[in-house]
Parts: structure tokens; sequence; C-alpha cells
């Protein structure tokens, strides 16, 4: 059964690269009766273990999300910014953005003279105030701000904010729940600043040092009309990675991957992504190399407002997983 | 301050020596510890009260050229080593290799250039240096491909307390180094200048490897644009409007309880504090909190105009806050529990 309101909590919670403090609070709550050990690092990564004498086993989802830093306020309400992750200019017009404090704004531009490109600096926020004290007061240097965008579903899919990457956050919160009987020390790692450049993955994989790492991301879907060429769509099943720009999966990660599921009866797809990277990437790099692969949810629309992903696609994921743990 | 004698060395990415040599003569005054690590960085240990390990760094090389071929009538190709601006280049004078050949960076003559050339920069690959040499051999005397160049640019104070020189960025932050391991603290912190940090963040990678600090402290030269039509939420950072305080660049999102104690400290000391506005670019902060097991850090500038160009313009004010920040942060960061 999908967990509607977890999911719904996950993805409106707010949490930019860099700003995961209120997403790590949420996750722990979620999962504290559950775990051996909690534990948090320099860098912000929640580092939750299911300890075991076997193996050391890593699976990470990444906490935070795209979104906005302010970088000029001026006194009549409007702010300049910058992005955080992956957005650009052309697909930013009209969003509406919510900070940490609950305060929203608009995204509009500036008139643009003949053939002028839209850049970044010619956009900015209104936040819709014509009060300089409430300005002043309510909006710094350095804020940031994510996407506002009401979660929805039907009967089979979830459109919302910040799939990517909540919902790895999802399967691994429903993994530790249902964590297998197994002698393994399962390392479940929610990571900071992966939109940024899978910044925190690199420190949580080089101080866990494990023999096998696992990633669980999103990744695009080749299902869309005139989409990208690519063979995942919604409700194929537990995406295996192949390859992105970030990694190839080491082969026997992806042999395990391939014949847990057909021993367990788990649908799965392969996916070879032709850009982008996960956490995974910063991890099999890690001092001497680490056996890791990615298990991605197929997600349409990605860094958009409205990322859209299968419910049983997702239900495949968590199996998956729960098979590598044991 | 130790700015023009720093300034006026030479010590483009991946051959800082000149820097280096006088940083170790000036550690060796100070009485200071220090050894050089495999890749160049110079490490120096300033012993006091200890809760964590910090690590001061600033980087010694500045941007620049370097020679990749000589010509049969003696003039140098030539290519960038860092970031250069390639619109300053031309007409400008340098120093080439060890010897310090002089030599200026030549074009085709403007009568020649065509009507697209015309009113533009022209790219490295128009450009060569002329050292006064008629002869591939008689260049070969004195030049080989692999020398580095470095822009030729006197040290030089002018206006409202500015100073104008080349590599600022960031032989301002070595200097802010030196004067804080002069102070003889009673704080414990590293200060380390490290090597081709303009090519991508190099020394600084192998510098926190062996010293896994807990907070890296980065102090810089940074962009400033506080130029004429430049609109107020493009100017990056605003010269005499104090020391820099990083919120984002490409390479670290600043953690922004640490930038906002900063930033409190700087209040409750009157020292002068802005915002590094802009979100482009990148310094040591970016791999030294990713080292091992992660670190805090934080970055601290002094803005400079002109940056990556041989005249460079900062603010001796703003300079002397990055100091005193600098200063209190240490201090702050080794209080007793």
């Amino acid at each position: 059964m999908f967990n509607s309101d977890l999911m719904k909590k996950l993805s409106n919670c707010f949490g930019p690269s860099g700003r995961e403090k209120n997403i790590r609070e949420l996750i722990t709550n979620e999962i504290k009766d559950y775990a051996d050990e909690i534990t948090t690092d320099p860098l912000g990564n929640l580092i939750v273990r299911k300890k075991g004498n076997g193996k050391k086993i890593l699976f990470t989802a990444h906490m935070d999300q795209i979104g906005l830093i302010i970088t000029h306020v001026d006194e009549k309400g409007f702010l300049r910014f910058s992005n955080v992750g992956g957005l650009k200019a052309k697909e930013m017009l009209g969003l509406r953005m919510v900070f940490d404090n609950g305060l929203e704004g608009v995204i509009c531009k500036e008139e643009l003279k003949n053939n002028e490109k839209l850049s970044m600096s010619k956009l900015y926020i209104d936040v819709a105030s014509t009060d300089k004290e409430f300005v002043k007061k309510n909006f710094r240097l350095g804020d940031m701000c994510v996407f506002k965008s009401e979660y929805y579903e039907t009967e089979d899919c979830v459109v919302c904010k910040a799939a990517d990457d909540r919902i790895g956050c999802y399967i691994l919160i429903d993994a530790i729940k249902n964590h297998p009987a197994t002698d393994n020390d399962v390392y479940y790692v929610f990571t900071v600043q992966e939109e940024v450049g899978l910044r925190g993955a690199k420190t949580a994989g080089y101080s866990i040092n494990p023999d096998l790492a696992i990633a669980i991301d999103v990744t695009a879907t080749g299902d869309s009309p005139d989409g990208i060429k690519m063979d995942v769509k919604l409700g194929g099943g537990a995406a295996i990675k192949i390859k992105d720009n970030s990694i190839i999966t080491h082969p026997e990660v992806k042999d395990l991957l391939t014949y847990l599921a057909e021993k367990n009866n788990i649908k799965y797809q392969y996916e070879i992504l032709e850009f982008g990277g996960t956490d995974a990437g910063a991890i099999h790099t890690s001092r001497e190399g680490i056996p890791s692969g990615v298990i991605s949810i197929p997600t349409r629309n990605l860094h958009t407002s409205g990322e859209i992903f299968n419910k049983s696609d997702v239900e495949e994921c968590i199996k998956l997983v729960i098979a590598a743990a044991q | 301050m130790f700015l023009k004698e720093l300034t006026e060395l030479s010590g483009v990415a991946g051959c800082e020596y000149e820097v280096r040599d006088y940083i170790k003569s000036k550690l060796r005054e100070i009485g200071c510890e220090f050894y050089v690590d495999k890749l160049g960085n110079v490490i120096a240990h300033n012993k006091g009260r200890k809760n964590k390990t910090i690590m001061v760094a600033a980087h010694m090389d500045e941007v620049g050229l370097i020679v990749k071929h000589i010509d049969s009538d003696g003039f140098i190709k030539f290519d960038a080593v860092g970031g250069i601006d390639q619109r300053v280049l031309n007409s400008k004078a340098v120093l080439i290799g060890e010897n310090k050949i002089a030599g200026v960076i030549g074009s085709k003559a403007v009568h020649l250039m065509t009507q697209e050339e015309r009113g533009k920069s022209l790219p490295i690959d128009k450009l060569y240096i002329d050292i006064g040499s008629t002869s591939k051999e008689e260049t070969e005397k004195l030049v080989s491909v692999g020398d580095y160049v470095s822009f030729k640019s006197d040290y030089v104070e002018f206006g409202n307390n500015l100073i104008k020189a080349k590599a600022l960025d960031d032989r301002a932050g070595c200097s802010v180094i030196l004067e804080l391991l002069s102070m003889k603290l009673d704080a414990d912190f590293y200060g380390v200048f490290t090597v081709m940090e303009e090519v991508g963040l190099r020394g600084a990678v192998t510098a926190a490897y062996q010293l896994e600090p807990d907070f890296g402290l980065v102090l810089e030269g940074t962009v400033c644009a506080d130029m004429p039509e430049v609109e107020d939420h493009n100017k990056s950072t605003i010269i005499g409007k104090g020391a820099a305080l990083s919120l984002m660049d490409n390479t670290t999102v600043y953690d922004i309880d640490i930038v906002r104690n900063i930033a409190k400290i700087a209040e409750e000391k009157n020292i002068q504090y802005q915002y590094r506005t802009s979100s482009a670019g990148g310094n040591d902060a970016g791999v030294i909190h990713k080292s091992k097991e992660g670190a805090k850090v934080m970055s601290i500038s002094v803005p400079c105009r002109y940056i990556h160009s041989p005249v460079s313009v900062a603010s001796k004010d703003d300079y002397n806050n990055v100091v005193k920040l600098a200063k209190e942060i240490i201090l702050e960061s080794q209080k007793g529990e």
C-alpha cells in the first residue's frame, strides 16, 4: 500500500541543497524507532545503521531538492536569485516559490529588449508586498526558496515537486521499517547536496567505506510525446542502472540486482541515461573503489514542480532494496 | 601587510616557487613551524589552545600564460594557465621564465584587421609575445617551450586607500595568513598556502587530505563588479564595503548557520562586512569540505576589481577587515569549552 501521507510530507518539506535541516528532522522522526544507530556527519548526511557482522552495505537517497538562493533584495520587494541545482531561466517564468518561513513569491521577468535572450539576471521574484519593513524583515541574502506545488495523485501515479529524490527517501524509510533478518551491516544514508554535485555522498562513501553501495534515485523516461530516446517507462518496474554520466555500474552489481529481481519476481527494466548522475558516481571512486549500482524510479518532468512517478514502480524498488539488504 | 612584495613575485599555477620561497623566509622570521608537501603547498602551524583542527587556506598561484611554440621569426605563441580574462591580453608587458625575460603581447596592426575583428578582443591564438628577437635561434637562447609567463605590473597605491597590482587573487589571502601567523595567537590553526588553485583547486585537495580539518577557512581575492552600467543586483561585491562573506559558489553551498554566525561576530566586533552575492566561481573551500569524512567551511574575501587581469584593484580597508574578521573567527573557534 502506498503511503500517500508520508510521500506528501516528504515532498512538501523544505530542503534545498545545503539547507536540509527540516527534511533531516522529518526523516529522523520517521525512522528513529527502527534504527540501531543514527548519526549526522559534518556535512549533514543522516546515517541510519542496522547493525550486523556481515558485509557492509550502503544505500543512499538524497534529501536535498533543487531551489533558488537570494542574491539581492531591493526595498520595493523584488528579489534577485541564482539557481541551486539544475534549473534553467526559460523554465522558471511564472513559477510560485515558497521560503522556509512559509512566505511566497512569483518569478517574473524584466521586459526584454529586441531579441534579448532570457537569462537568470533578467528574472526576479515578486514577494507581493509594498511594505518596505516587511520585505527587509523577512527576506535576506542567502535565503533559499523552492517550488510551491500541490501534491496530487491518481489511482496509479503521483504528481509532486521534489520526487527527485524524496521518493528515494520514501523507499529507504520503508526499507528501514521492513529491514530483513540478515547478518549484513546495513547503512541507510540520506545524503545532502546531491543536486549541486554529489557532495554529501562523497564524504559518506568515504567514512562508511562499504563493500557494496546502491543509490536510490529518480531517472528520466522515454515514454512522453516526442521525448528523449530511452527505454525506461512508467509502470515498467524498478530501473536497474547500467550507466549515466557519473557511473558505469559495476557488472557484478548489475548482475546481482538482476538476479535478485528475477529470483524474487520483482518487475525490473534496465536504464541507460545519457546525461545526469547520482550519488553512486561519487561513491564508487571513493578510497580504493567501491562496487556500486543504482536502483532508479522512472520519473517524468524531472526538475519541474510537477514530477510524475508510478506507485507500482515504487513498490518494486522497495522489494529490490530489501532483497539487496538481505 | 605583505602585499607589495607578494604581488610583485611571479607565481603562475604550477610554478609557485618564488612565492613559496618568500613565504618560507617570512615564516622563518616569524618563527613559525612549517613544512612543504609533495605538491608544493606550504603548511605552517600556529600552536595554541585547541578545540578543533582549523585549516586557514589561501592560494599562492596566479593566472598567467605558458609558452607553447616559438615561430621562425622568434615570436612566441602561448596558452592560458587558469581563467584569464582574454579581453585584457593584447598590448600587455610580460615576464617570461626564471630569468624574467621582458616581452610584450602583440597582434597584427590595426589597419590590417578585418571588419569583424575590429572593436573586438582578440582570441589567444591571434596573439603572440614579442621579446625583440628576430629569429627562432635568438629566442630559444632566452626562452623555452613550457616557460611560464606572468604579467608585469607594479604595486601602486592610489585613490582612497586603494591598491593596484596583479595577482591580488590570491596574494591578498596569503598576506592575511602571514599576518595571522605573526600575531602568535593562543589559538591553534594551520596556515596553508596552496598551489594550483586556478587550474582546479588541486593543491587544496592534498592539503586537506593531510590535515583532516574540522573547519576550513578560505581567504580569497574575489570578483567585484561595482562598475558603471552594472545593475545593483549583478554587483557581486562592492569595493570598500568590507570583508565579503560567501553564500554559495560553483563549488560550495556554505552552511548558513556558520555564515550568519560570522556576520554576527563581525557586527559585535564592528568589522565591516558584505555578502558575496554571485554564485559563480569557486575556490579551495570546494574541495576542503568534501575531503575524507567532510568538514565545515567558510570563505571570506577581499573584493578585487578587474580580477585575473594585470591591474586588479582592491581596498586596504577591505583587506584589513578580512584580517580582523579571520582573527576573531579563529579565536572564537578555539575558545575554551
